[in-house]
C-alpha cells in the first residue's frame, strides 16, 4: 500500500502527546511482507505500527476488542485488523468475519501497566493467496523491535495476579494447534457474535465492513459478568473462546469428542456425563468431563484448575490459573441439574 | 548447492527438488535448533538428530509432510534421546501432524503427556522409537507412549515402550494399521487398537503390563465401528502388573493379569500367539460394559474369533471377584478363554477347535456381574474361517528399505 506520507502525517497531529516520540515519516505498510511467500524477519518490515512500543496502528489498521476474550495468563491484548486499500470485510452471519486476501491480524501480548507495561510478542496472521499463514514476533528488551521467534521461546515475567511464570511464546506450528481446522490455519477471534454492535457500527460507517450481520454480539460481555446475574451464557461463552478452537469437529483436539462451541447443543458433546478417552491423568480420577451438580467431580474443571503441564487445559498459553474463568465455570456446573 | 541453486538448474528439467539433509546436534540452544530444522523441513527433507541428549522444556512439532526425523538409535551410548524429564508445556513431547512422516531410531523420555502423538498424520512410520517412563510404572507418568489417531496408513515397527499409565502404543480412530515386532512393557495396556478399522498386530512382545494387547472400541467418538483387526504370532506373556491408571479412564477397569482384552469390535482374529503367565485370563472378549447414548454405536463384541493358539500357565491368580470359588470349581486354574457371553445374534464368539474357556452366561451388555452364573464355554468350533488381509500399505513398509 501506498499512502503519501503528508496524509499520514495530517492524522498525527491528532494523537496529541503520542506525537512527541512520533517518526516525522511514517512507514509504508508492506502488501508484499504479508502477501509474499517468506516469513519476514522483523516486525517493523511490516509497517502496521506508526509507534511501535505505544501500539500506535498505522492506517489501515484498525483496533478491535472482543466480548469475551482468550485468557492468556492474563496478558493484556491489543488486537487489530488489516486491510488493504478497497477492500472490505465481509460479514457472513454470526460467525468469521470473511477477510480479503491481503489482509493480516494483529495482535500483541503485553504485561504491567502505564510506564512498567512490557510487550512480549506480537502474533500475526496473514492471509496469503494459498491461505492464512501465523507468525510469532518476540519483542526486544528495548521495546524497539520484535523479531521473528519461529521456535518460540519462554521468559519469565510476573503475571496481573501476581504469579512469577515461564511465559512461554508458542513457535509456528503451536500457532497452528489452534488456528487449524481440518489441517487449514484460519482466524478464531473476530466472530461476529464475539464483536460488539459498536465497533461493527464503525467499521461499517468507515467502509471497512459491508453490512451488520444478524447474530453479532450475541456472546456476552465477559467483563459484564456477576455472581448474581445468569452464569449459563458466560460459561459457554467462555469455554467456545478458550477450548473450542482445539475442541471441535476438524480441531487439534476433535479425537476427544469434546465439541465446546457455543452453538453446540447436545449435552454429551459439551462434556455432560461424557467419559474421558485419551486424558490420563488429566481425567484426575474423575468418571466425567462434566457431571451436573458436581464440579469437584468434573475432569473439564479440574483441568481449568490446573497448571501442571499433562493435566493443564488447555495444553498452550497458559501456564497458570484463570480463577476468573474456573468460578464461573464452577458455577455453572454446581447450579447445572 | 544450495537449495535455491539446485531448485535453478533443476527447473529445466522439471525434475522434483532433492532432499535435503538437515543436522542437528544436542547441546546449547539443541531445542530451538530442532524445532527450526523441524518448522523450515521442506517436503522430502531428513532432520537428522546427533547422538546424545536433547534436553526440552517444550513439545516439538512437525507440520509439513514427507518429512523424516531420524536419530542415530534408541537405545546404547550412540542413542539419540529427546529428554522431557523438565517438560514446562505442550501435551505431549512430539506432535505430527503432517502425512507421510517417516520417524526413526530416535528415544523420548519422560514426556509429561503422551509421547510422541500423530494427529491426522496419513501414510506415517514409526520404525526403532522408544518412549520411556524411567521412573517405571507410575500413575503420573504419561497416557500414550506411541500415539497415532486419525489417520489411514499407520506403521509401528521395532519400537519400545515402557510405562504408558494408560497404553504404550495407541492407535485410535485410524485405519489400515500395523503393529509389528515392538516390545511393550511395563504399561497399563502393552498394545491398544481403539476404534480402528484393518489393523494387524503382529510378532510384538507385551510383557509385565496389566493387559497385553486390546482391542476397543467405544462410543461418543467421531470415528467408531471398529473391527478387521488381526492378533497374529505375538508373544503375550506375564502380564502381571498391577493397573496403575489413573481412575476413571476406561483402562483403569483393565483386570491385572489379562493377556488379550477384546471389547465391542465387529470381527477379531487372534490366531498363532504365544500366551504364558497371564493370571487373570489369556483372552477375554467382552461386549462395552458402561451405559451410552449414542445411537451410532454397537457394543457387542462380533466375529470374534479365537483361532489356534499356543496357552501356557495362566488363570491361575484372577484379579475377579470369588476367584477362590473360581478356581476350585475348574482345578486350581481358568481356561484360557473368558467371555462374558453377551451376543447380537449369533455373530458372537467363535473358537477354532480344541480351545477351552468359560463364560460368565451373561445376556446383555452393561449388566451387573453379580448376575453371572459361570460355566465352561459349549460353543461348537469352527471347522474353517476367512478373514479378510488387514495392515498398513505396502508402500510403507518399502519406505523403510
Amino acid at each position: 500500500m501506498k499512502r503519501p506520507a503528508a496524509v499520514l502525517a495530517l492524522s498525527l497531529v491528532t494523537l496529541g502527546g503520542v506525537m512527541a516520540n512520533a517518526r516525522l515519516v511514517a512507514p509504508t505498510i508492506s502488501d508484499a511482507a504479508i502477501t509474499g511467500s517468506g516469513f519476514p524477519a522483523k516486525l517493523s518490515d511490516y509497517g502496521f505500527f506508526i509507534q511501535p512500543d505505544a501500539q500506535v496502528p498505522n492506517l489501515g489498521v484498525h483496533p478491535y476488542a472482543l466480548n469475551t476474550p482468550l485468557w492468556s495468563d492474563g496478558a493484556e491484548k491489543l488486537r487489530f485488523i488489516y486491510l488493504p486499500e478497497g477492500t472490505q470485510l465481509v460479514a457472513d452471519g454470526e460467525g468469521l468475519l470473511k477477510f480479503p486476501v491481503g489482509a493480516a491480524i494483529i495482535k500483541t501480548f503485553a504485561f504491567g501497566e502505564g510506564e512498567a507495561r512490557r510487550l512480549i510478542e506480537t502474533r500475526v496472521l496473514l492471509h496469503r493467496a494459498d491461505g492464512w499463514v501465523a507468525l510469532p514476533y518476540r519483542w526486544n528488551a528495548e521495546q524497539t523491535e520484535a523479531t521473528l521467534a519461529l521456535a518460540g521461546g519462554r521468559l519469565d515475567l510476573v503475571t496481573p495476579a501476581g504469579e512469577t511464570i515461564s511465559y512461554a511464546i508458542p513457535n509456528k506450528n503451536q500457532c497452528k494447534g489452534c488456528h487449524a481446522k481440518d489441517g487449514q490455519v484460519i482466524p478464531i477471534g473476530p466472530k461476529a457474535r464475539n464483536l460488539s454492535v459498536k465497533w461493527m457500527a464503525q467499521m461499517l460507517d468507515s467502509r471497512v465492513l459491508d453490512r451488520l450481520p444478524p447474530g453479532g454480539a450475541t456472546m456476552p460481555v465477559w467483563a459484564g459478568y456477576s455472581d448474581k446475574g445468569p452464569v449459563e451464557p458466560f460459561a459457554r461463552a467462555y469455554l467456545d473462546v478458550n477450548c473450542a478452537h482445539c475442541h471441535q469437529p476438524g480441531g487439534g483436539a476433535s479425537n476427544s469428542g469434546l465439541d465446546l462451541r457455543w452453538e453446540q447443543a447436545d449435552p454429551h458433546a459439551i462434556g455432560i456425563l461424557k467419559r474421558p478417552v485419551a486424558a490420563g491423568r488429566g481425567a484426575g480420577g474423575h468418571d466425567f468431563s462434566v457431571l451436573p451438580g458436581q464440579p469437584d467431580k468434573s475432569i473439564l474443571l479440574f483441568r481449568m484448575d490446573s497448571a501442571e503441564p499433562g493435566i493443564a487445559m488447555p495444553e498452550l498459553g497458559k501456564a497458570s490459573v484463570d480463577k476468573q474463568g474456573v468460578a464461573v465455570v464452577r458455577r455453572w456446573i454446581a447450579e447445572m441439574e | 548447492m544450495n537449495r535455491l541453486a539446485l531448485a535453478a538448474v533443476l527447473l529445466a528439467t522439471a525434475a522434483p527438488l532433492a532432499a535435503e539433509t538437515q543436522r542437528v546436534e544436542p547441546g546449547d540452544g539443541a531445542a530451538q535448533r530442532l524445532q527450526e530444522a523441524l518448522i523450515l523441513a521442506a517436503p522430502g527433507d531428513v532432520v537428522e538428530l546427533g547422538a546424545g541428549r536433547f534436553v526440552l522444556t517444550d513439545g516439538l512439532s512437525l507440520d509439513v509432510d514427507g518429512v523424516t526425523l531420524r536419530g542415530a538409535g534408541m537405545d546404547g551410548e550412540n542413542a539419540s534421546v529427546l529428554d522431557f524429564t523438565g517438560q514446562q508445556g505442550a501435551g505431549e513431547g512430539l506432535l505430527v501432524t503432517s502425512d507421510n512422516v517417516t520417524l526413526r531410531d530416535f528415544a523420548v523420555e519422560n514426556p509429561k503427556g503422551d509421547g510422541i502423538k500423530s494427529k491426522g498424520a496419513d501414510n506415517i512410520i514409526y520404525s526403532g522409537i522408544r518412549v520411556t517412563w524411567t521412573g517405571g510404572p507410575k500413575a503420573t507418568n504419561g497416557a500414550y507412549g506411541i500415539y497415532p489417531v486419525e489417520s489411514t496408513g499407520v506403521l509401528v515397527t521395532n519400537s519400545k515402550v515402557s510405562g504408558a499409565s494408560d497404553a504404550g502404543i495407541y492407535v485410535g480412530q485410524s485405519r489400515d494399521i500395523t503393529v509389528r515386532g515392538n516390545l511393550v512393557e511395563y504399561n497399563v495396556a502393552g498394545i491398544e487398537i481403539e476404534n480402528s478399522r484393518n489393523a494387524l498386530v503382529t510378532e510384538n512382545i507385551a510383557t509385565r503390563n496389566t493387559g497385553g494387547l486390546l482391542v476397543f472400541d467405544l462410543p461418543g467418538l467421531p470415528v467408531m465401528n471398529g473391527g478387521n483387526v488381526i492378533l497374529r504370532q505375538n508373544v503375550v506373556a506375564d502380564n502381571d502388573t498391577p493397573n496403575f491408571a489413573p481412575p476413571g479412564n476406561i483402562v483403569a477397569s483393565v483386570r491385572r493379569g489379562t493377556g488379550v482384552l477384546v471389547m465391542a469390535n465387529d470381527g477379531v482374529l487372534i490366531e498363532e500367539n504365544a500366551f504364558e503367565n497371564n493370571p487373570t485370563a489369556h483372552i477375554m472378549v467382552v461386549a462395552y460394559t458402561q451405559p451410552f447414548t449414542d445411537e451410532r454405536y454397537n457394543p457387542y463384541a462380533r466375529n470374534v474369533i479365537v483361532g489356534f493358539n499356543a496357552f501356557g500357565r495362566g488363570g491361575d491368580d484372577p484379579q475377579l471377584d470369588g476367584k477362590e470359588q473360581l478356581l476350585a470349581a475348574f482345578g486350581g486354574a481358568l481356561p484360557p478363554v473368558l467371555w462374558d457371553g453377551i451376543v447380537e445374534k449369533d455373530n458372537g464368539l467363535k473358537i477354532a477347535k480344541g480351545v477351552t474357556g468359560w463364560s460368565l452366561n451373561l445376556s446383555k451388555p452393561g449388566q451387573s456381574l453379580a448376575e453371572a452364573q459361570p460355566g465352561p464355554l459349549m460353543l461348537t468350533p469352527l471347522e474353517s474361517w476367512e478373514f479378510p488381509e488387514v495392515g498398513a500399505p505396502a508402500a510403507l513398509e518399502a519406505r523403510l528399505k
